[in-house]
């Protein structure tokens, strides 16, 4: 279809302002919170209802169109970078909280609303919505099911698969279908929705999701703990959860990481060489014994100061620093690359060892601030763009990290996803089969490979094709398309 | 009928002559007589079978334990069964990190025995005595603690599966917080082995409570069991459990509270204090919680059938399950989960009234999103009514999705929803 055809086509479906297609607009939607990647989509195009996005897709699909997903655009894999001569479906007008229904522990939102407002909605009856992501005063829950979002809370309370029960989806062929129970557990037939959530925006589009409220706990205390250095942090961790504690949360932060936070919001943190924040909740008494318990531990791994929030407001200055810590790095460095890997909590030590010595061998600065519960690492690579070279080390250096994480038994990443960023690491996690039978899902889904193409996977067959050693594709080999 | 060619020859070169056997009548599913029973002792001879099995087209029926053999309908065909008994390695139980690895056909009494001497458990408890690890993954199986812990679906964190065609494949890993690649796990989850062989599986696991108490409450009526059930829901008591007992001899509604010994006095009296509106509420010995025995076997001939309901409709849920039964002559008998929306009830009559019964309640359940499901049943009763129950409009992807894992259909044909 021509292009404008195509605007045309849209505008009677979504309305002239729910198109966007001067160049210098679409510029906005160039790339999500990772900046390293850039494409200007050829059209993006803002659905106010399920019904519109689904009008759009079968649009996509009777002309072999691309799309991509957005939410609020938060993403740090390049998740919802757009496709050239694709078209960026945006859902952040899509902002309705459609039901409250606290019987049942549930509320029902469209794709566009804030993670934050799920909580504010049922706070006034003693609930909240558990996944939290730093981000979640502007993060989207169409983005957190696409990218299965965790959060500092997830150690106990899970990830956004544990707490969404249903979706209706548009599929890329513009049908609709609703997955999971929603209103009751235990769907009969597969378990299409834990399959699609995490799915990065490649088998479809949430247009209405269903997600679990949580009774607020009885009590909440947190404290923070200052330590020489990560292995004696890392210590008092092991002892926690050894001691058969599952605390709400337990960040770290090293050294250089304080120092940043310190300069930019001033928590007025201990001079340390590294930070644990550990917060339990939960019944009174419970969270009481524990958490006397987890001072003892702190102290026993040699820590130099325990802090225990006496208020809110103490409590909210120490999250504060917490969460202000991406943003932080920007007193200290021009630029930074955020890593995002897993590994066993035990192997944390060793881990951060080897860190420590790349960031040495690679002459840049690396700062730690991670999910020290469950071993999810944020290792940010300091460099600055002005020196010639230095990105690409800073990129090749974060790469080092990942393939440590692996060696060490974890996961290319824990909460931000594969995207555009890491798909080349793929194979190194999963063999050729394991990819292949991954895609036999992508194919059921999406037989054309036009939702979300080339993100996820390094080099995705087309459907159809025979698993087997890779023959390029006839068409990409007569140099008539780029294999999506 | 058409008789296939069986390579048991071959079979046995792969497995071993010992491990290749006929099938006995006892091996039979839902009146469906397969003709060898194969059991793999590693990935590799599950890879092989498999490989065999896709060349010549032999219906492949997937078993453990065996425990849940009665699940989903009579299968449209059954050449081989293919058990996983063999595969009872535990192949890495990392304590520090709370993470397990096992091969399938580890059974589950066994692992939390041994998980238990680190003070740990996989938190899960399905009561099928004797099920493999495998088993309960591939039926989704789940017990009381669900309310707590969610089912296996939220505790399994990595799998390992061999395709109908002999594809050996991995999702996930070994670690909480992963979400590289697509979750594989949650779709081999409660898929009964139409899809592959679960051959592996990693899970989180949680560290023992210290101490526990079940409190009890005697009921006069439905609306009580809805509201005693809503009062500990939305409070912050933190119950690993809330179930009903609910026949023609008992009413009762247990919560379970589980906490370190400090906590748990203090979890019990609000338990206690919350559910006195609603009658005599007494602590029950662990005997007596012990004993409160659910109904899921089919045991004396009572066919189990599983409602899944939105939490807040467990009033209606009785009084439409009692009510159709009574105009039915139909006994009932109720274990439910009475805090999640997950109801069991053992059935006791005729085919034709459990039928004509299952029925009546679908057509009200699956209006109201919700689902009835038969857990068991003669091979008569599930001709008379699907096992399922209509699927939503998820059906036709959810056939794709089978023709995409299994294109020759030798997994359990006939067996899953929709005739999957």
């Amino acid at each position: 279809m021509e292009r404008e055809r195509l605007v045309e086509t849209m505008r009677g479906i979504l309305g002239p302002e729910g198109v966007i297609s001067e160049r210098e607009e679409l510029r906005t939607y160039e790339c999500d919170g990772l900046m390293n990647y850039r494409v200007i989509p050829d059209l993006v195009v803002l659905p106010e209802t399920a019904e519109q996005v689904q009008r759009v897709v079968r649009v996509c699909y009777e002309e072999g169109i691309p799309f991509v997903a957005r939410g609020s655009g938060t993403g740090l894999s390049g998740g919802a970078l757009p496709v050239e001569s694709g078209i960026l479906i945006v859902t952040s007008r899509m902002r309705r909280i459609l039901e409250v229904d606290i019987p049942n522990q549930r509320v029902v939102v469209e794709p566009g609303v804030i993670n934050l407002w799920i909580t504010e909605a049922v706070s006034g009856e003693g609930y909240y919505y558990a996944p939290d992501p730093a981000s979640q005063v502007v993060c989207s829950i169409g983005g957190n099911v696409a990218e299965n979002s965790g959060g500092v809370h997830c150690l106990k309370y899970g990830f956004t698969t544990n707490h969404v029960t249903g979706a209706e989806v548009v599929l890329p062929d513009g049908s609709v279908v609703h997955l999971g129970g929603g209103k009751a557990p235990d769907a009969p037939g597969y378990d299409l929705l834990g399959a699609f959530v995490g799915s990065e925006g490649t088998l479809g589009i949430a247009t209405r999701i269903t997600v679990r409220v949580c009774r607020k706990p009885e009590a909440v205390k947190t404290l923070l703990a200052a330590f020489e250095d990560t292995e004696a942090a890392g210590g008092a961790v092991s002892g926690i959860i050894g001691a058969g504690i599952v605390p709400a949360a337990v960040e770290m932060m090293d050294r250089l990481t304080i120092e940043a936070v310190e300069v930019a919001v001033h928590p007025n943190y201990p001079d340390a060489g590294a930070i644990l924040i550990v917060e339990l909740d939960g019944p009174e008494a419970e969270v009481e014994s524990q958490f006397e318990q987890v001072i003892g531990i702190c102290k026993q791994n040699r820590a130099t100061e325990v802090r225990v929030a006496g208020s809110d407001a103490e409590r909210a200055l120490f999250w504060k620093g917490r969460k202000a810590a991406f943003a932080a790095m920007g007193r200290i460095s021009n630029d930074y690359y955020v890593q995002d890997s897993v590994v066993p909590r035990t192997e944390l030590s060793a881990v951060l060892k080897k860190i420590s010595e790349l960031s040495g061998r690679y002459g840049l600065r690396v700062a730690n601030v991670f999910h020290a519960g469950d071993g999810n690492l944020h290792p940010l690579v300091l460099y600055d763009n002005n020196v010639p070279g230095e990105a690409e080390k800073a990129e090749e250096l974060a790469g080092e990290i990942v393939f440590a994480c692996l060696e060490h038994g974890g996961s290319l990443t824990g909460e931000h996803g594969i995207g555009e960023d890491k798909k080349k690491y793929m194979p190194k996690m999963f063999t050729a089969e394991d990819l292949d039978v991954m895609q036999l899902l992508r194919c059921a889904f999406d037989p054309h490979q036009i939702c979300n193409p080339g993100k996820i996977f390094p080099t995705p067959r087309l459907c159809g094709e025979r698993p087997g050693p890779f023959r390029m594709h006839p068409v990409q080999k007569a140099g008539l398309a780029e294999l999506f | 009928m058409e008789t296939r060619r069986m390579p048991a020859k071959e079979l046995e070169g792969i497995v071993g002559a010992e491990h290749v056997r006929e099938a006995a009548p006892e091996d039979a599913v839902d009146g469906v007589q397969p003709s060898l029973v194969v059991e793999p002792g590693s990935v590799e001879e599950v890879g092989a079978v498999m490989r065999v099995a896709h060349r010549e087209g032999l219906a492949v029926i997937v078993r453990g334990s065996g425990t849940k053999l009665g699940w989903g309908n009579p299968p449209a065909a059954a050449d081989l069964i293919l058990g996983t008994t063999r595969l009872d390695k535990v192949l890495e139980h990392a304590a520090g990190d709370l993470v397990l690895r096992v091969q399938a056909g580890v059974r589950l009494e066994e692992l939390q025995k041994r998980l238990a001497g680190a003070g740990q458990m996989l938190a899960i408890d399905p009561p099928h005595p004797g099920a493999t690890v495998g088993g309960i993954v591939a039926a989704n199986a789940s017990g009381p603690r669900r309310y707590k812990y969610g089912t296996i679906r939220d505790l399994i964190i990595g799998i390992k599966v061999v395709l109908a065609d002999g594809t050996v494949a991995r999702a996930g890993g070994k670690v909480v917080k992963n979400v590289a690649g697509y979750d594989l796990s949650k779709l081999f989850t409660g898929s009964l082995g139409t899809l592959g062989v679960i051959v592996e599986a990693n899970f989180r696991l949680h560290p023992i409570p210290k101490a526990a108490r079940t409190v009890a409450v005697e009921l006069e009526s439905p609306r009580a069991a809805r509201e005693a059930a809503q009062a500990i829901m939305h409070s912050q008591v933190e119950a690993t459990a809330v179930e009903l007992h609910w026949s023609e001899e008992e009413r009762l509604l247990s919560v379970l509270v589980e906490s370190i010994p400090e906590g748990v006095e203090a979890k019990r009296e609000a338990a206690a204090f919350l559910l006195r509106p609603f009658g005599e509420v007494r602590e029950l010995s662990d005997e007596e919680a012990g004993a409160l025995e659910p109904v899921l076997q089919g045991d004396g001939g009572e066919v189990p059938v599983k409602i899944s309901a939105p939490p807040a409709e467990l009033e209606d849920v009785l009084e439409e399950l009692f009510g159709a039964a009574g105009r039915r002559g139909v006994g009932v008998r109720v274990r439910g989960h009475a805090a999640t929306g997950v109801t069991y009830a053992g059935l006791r009559g005729g085919e034709e009234e459990i039928a004509a019964l299952v029925e009546e309640l679908r057509e009200i359940r699956v209006r109201r999103g919700g689902s009835v499901v038969l857990l068991g049943g003669s091979p008569e009763l599930k001709r008379r009514v699907d096992a399922w129950g209509p699927g939503g409009d998820y059906l036709g992807l959810a056939r794709r999705v089978k023709e995409k894992f299994d294109p020759r259909g030798i997994l359990g044909p006939g067996r899953f929803i929709g005739g999957i």
